[in-house]
């Protein structure tokens, strides 16, 4: 599912970092040695053999980060990111594996454009990458993409991101159909009769602002739908990005009943609220958006105690002058692989609201589980995964920091705490500050 | 002939000279922006009373206003505001002008800076438009309105005409009936008026009252008869050109007009009563109502020709030396 780029893999001792991996359970001073591109020795003070010395002494080395929610724009807008831009974005983030969703000019729905893009990334792409393939066809909400070509041609899911499968009948057919293939549909909630033309949440922000609503309920009701029909189908699913505490009750709720639903939760959703609305900025406009101070507890929450076992980032690039324009003329979306772990390192973990280890966890194991990965471990035996992090850093979010093609972040003059300085790859450095 | 003292010393602007404002938002505005603004607007008041009402205040200063929606009381009085203060103006709608050709309003407004005015004047369909151009011109930004948002200089001239009707603003108690989910009107108004210590109560549909609008200080009703306490009632145009089709806010204007139209039964005697225009009269109020004794509504527009006066002379005069009275010989 996973394309990895070409070269030969390293040889690395990387010495005296807080090796922390919770799921594997280590939490430990020590040396790591990666041999080849495996991980062949973890202890203490371990021999260099020859191999590339990097100091961690100070940092903590995690296991990889994993973005299951990505737009890299291409094929179609090449100007806002490439599949090379992109991913070297991505590595610079921590991240040793993303996923891109299929909502491009023409849309990944058959096993031809989808073996365009895997070609290209064995030829581009700075980390592995995957790649969804869309539900219906051209994302149309109409009839069934070739699921089963998709899948054989190595689809790492199924995804209509940016719409909803409107149509509760078609989400249905979707469901007992990707059951055959072996991979997951991923959904976007948004009940479109309910979001009509929305700008932002709906509430005091928004009523004191003018814009069109987009509320809550708009979420949480296609959340309640498509819950109800994979409890009926007995068929696993992903839901997208979830931005409101109505969506995040009813999740938790049909894992009581025994639903095997994963979910996602975005750094903007769990570090800002419509308040930053108030900013009339275009790069807080993102779908879902921005909602209360309740929900975004309640999303932080969901993520401690496991209802949400995923962060991803939907990095969604933009033009600059799509986005240099009154609120409502922008698309919505904004990046964020750069930036996801010190935003959240910053607005999380440092106020104590979400310990360190559950930060790592849900930004690399939560997500590669979610999508049938192999989830990266710092353990011997495994390919090497890492990231390597600084805690102590604090840099100022500017335009010049961003190797993505697109700079429409939320952070832009924001001084963030915490810093990635080296990130492992599928066995090759990738990422070295 | 008796000295014209323009303005008192301490009326004098606050900040330091040099700095660079904006009108964008009742909500950048304290309560004392917004007493100095009304008593400027007293003073140009008595000016409009002489033979010659042109005051050479803001000679050699470029004002531009930019249309991007229809106006018609809005766009007047700016452009006679600036020019009873001997401002150029330089008036552009969009229609015409290279917005038809797709330029983007980032580049009207390079465009426009260009030439260096003093103040812009936008008004835009888009909520934020003005707050862009301040951002990427140089010359200070007057908000003439901004989609659903914000229509400060509207709201300023409603406390004016609510001044001179009651003589005071404090306590006082104003009912805004109608569509307020589509109208700026009514959401600077709100703003300004619980800024200066006024009572507000909404009335209307519950689907045209914006969830969560309590939080800007104000009560809310769906009952007609809520209007009856209070000392004046303002009524919201029924924004029909906002009404998207098949949204069903109300089953038909019929029954809107039934339930929330401002009659003369559902008035006290002595309420007066205020619409910021244009009027559907029959919808949400009747001619009679509009016609009577106790309507301001033409006050109002008088209101708006010098509250925008006093914008535009507070805007430019930020060096307390350089705007001392100016006297009478110097009228031109």
């Amino acid at each position: 599912m996973l394309v990895s780029p070409p070269g030969p893999a390293d040889d690395l001792v990387i010495r005296g970092a807080r090796v922390l991996d919770a799921v594997a359970g280590v939490d430990a001073v020590l040396d790591v040695r990666v041999d080849a591109g495996t991980i062949a020795a973890l202890g203490e003070k371990l021999p260099a053999n020859g191999h590339r010395v990097v100091a961690g002494e100070g940092l903590v080395l995690a296991p990889g980060f994993v973005d299951p929610h990505v737009h890299l724009r291409t094929p179609g807008r090449e100007d806002e990111e490439s599949i090379a831009s992109g991913t070297e974005a991505a590595a610079a983030g921590g991240f040793c594996a993303i996923l891109a969703m299929p909502n491009t000019d023409p849309v990944v729905d058959t096993g031809a454009v989808l073996g365009s893009l895997l070609e290209a990334a064995g030829r581009e792409a700075r980390i592995p990458v995957g790649f969804l393939g869309a539900i219906t066809r051209g994302q149309h909400g109409a009839e069934l993409a070739e699921l089963g070509e998709l899948a054989d041609g190595g689809a790492a899911g199924f995804s209509d991101d940016g719409r909803p499968v409107a149509s509760a009948a078609l989400l249905r057919r979707a469901l007992q159909y990707a059951s055959v293939t072996g991979r997951r549909l991923a959904l976007h909630c948004e009940e479109p009769a309910l979001s009509r033309d929305g700008q932002m949440h709906e509430g005091p922000v928004s009523a004191e602002l003018g814009f069109a609503p987009y509320p809550s309920v708009a979420e949480s009701l296609m959340v309640q739908r498509d819950l109800a029909l994979a409890r009926y189908e007995d068929e696993p699913l992903h839901l997208l990005h979830l931005s409101a505490r109505e969506s995040v009750e009813a999740l938790r709720a049909a894992h009581a009943q025994g639903v095997a639903a994963t979910a996602e939760v975005t750094p903007h959703h769990l570090c800002l609220t419509d308040e930053a609305v108030r900013s009339l900025d275009a790069n807080v406009k993102m779908n879902p958006p921005l909602r209360g101070a309740e929900d975004r507890a309640a999303l932080v929450e969901a993520l401690r105690d496991g209802t949400i076992g995923v962060i991803a980032t939907d990095h969604a690039p933009h033009a600059r002058h799509e986005k240099e324009v009154p609120f409502e003329a922008a698309p919505f979306g904004v990046t964020g692989l750069e930036t996801a772990f010190a935003a959240l390192h910053t607005h999380l973990v440092a106020p104590g609201l979400l310990p360190l280890e559950l930060l790592l966890a849900r930004m690399s194991d939560g997500p590669a589980r979610a999508y049938g990965l192999e989830p990266p471990r710092v353990a011997v035996g495994a390919r090497a995964n890492l990231v390597l992090i600084d805690r102590r850093t604090r840099w100022r979010v500017t335009e010049a920091c961003f190797r993505s093609r697109s700079s429409n972040s939320w952070l832009l003059g924001e001084t963030l705490h915490g810093q990635v300085r080296l990130t492992v790859a599928d066995g090759r450095v990738a990422f070295s500050l | 002939m008796p000295d014209l003292q323009v303005v008192r010393d301490d009326l004098l602007p606050p900040r330091a000279p040099g700095a660079r404002r904006h009108l964008l938002s009742i909500r950048d505005l304290t309560r004392d922006d917004v007493e100095r603004l009304l008593a400027t607007a007293a003073t140009f008041e008595t000016s409009l009373e002489r033979e010659v009402k042109k005051l050479p205040t803001l000679r050699g200063r470029t004002i531009v206003n930019v249309f991007y929606e229809s106006s018609t009381r809005t766009s007047s009085s700016f452009e006679l505001a600036a020019k009873r203060l001997s401002a150029d103006t330089l008036s552009i709608k969009a229609a015409g002008s290279a917005v038809d050709k797709g330029e983007s309003l980032k580049d009207t407004a390079l465009t426009l800076d260009a030439y260096d005015p003093d103040v812009i004047v936008i008004r835009h369909p888009q909520i934020g438009a003005p707050h862009l151009v301040a951002r990427v011109t140089g010359a200070r930004v007057v908000n003439a309105g901004d989609g659903k948002h914000q229509h400060p200089t509207q709201a300023l001239l409603d406390l004016y005409t609510l001044q001179g009707a009651f003589g005071r603003l404090d306590g006082l108690h104003v009912a805004v009936v109608g569509d307020v989910l589509h109208s700026r009107v009514a959401r600077s108004l709100v703003q300004a008026l619980a800024l200066v210590g006024a009572r507000v109560t909404l009335v209307g549909p519950p689907a045209l009252l914006p969830r969560g609008i309590e939080e800007l200080g104000c009560e809310t009703s769906s009952e007609i008869d809520a209007i009856r306490a209070a000392d004046a009632v303002y009524v919201l145009r029924m924004q029909q050109e906002r009404m998207q089709e098949g949204a069903n806010y109300v089953p038909s204007l019929r029954e809107y007009a039934a339930r929330w139209g401002v009659t003369p039964a559902r008035l006290r005697p002595g309420q007066r009563v205020l619409h910021p225009g244009p009027m559907n009269r029959g919808v949400e109020l009747t001619g009679s109502v509009a016609d009577g004794a106790d309507a301001l509504i033409a006050t109002q527009v008088r209101a708006g020709l010098v509250v925008r006066m006093a914008v535009l002379y507070d805007l430019l005069t930020t060096a307390p030396a350089a705007m001392r009275a100016v006297r009478a010989e110097q009228v031109a």
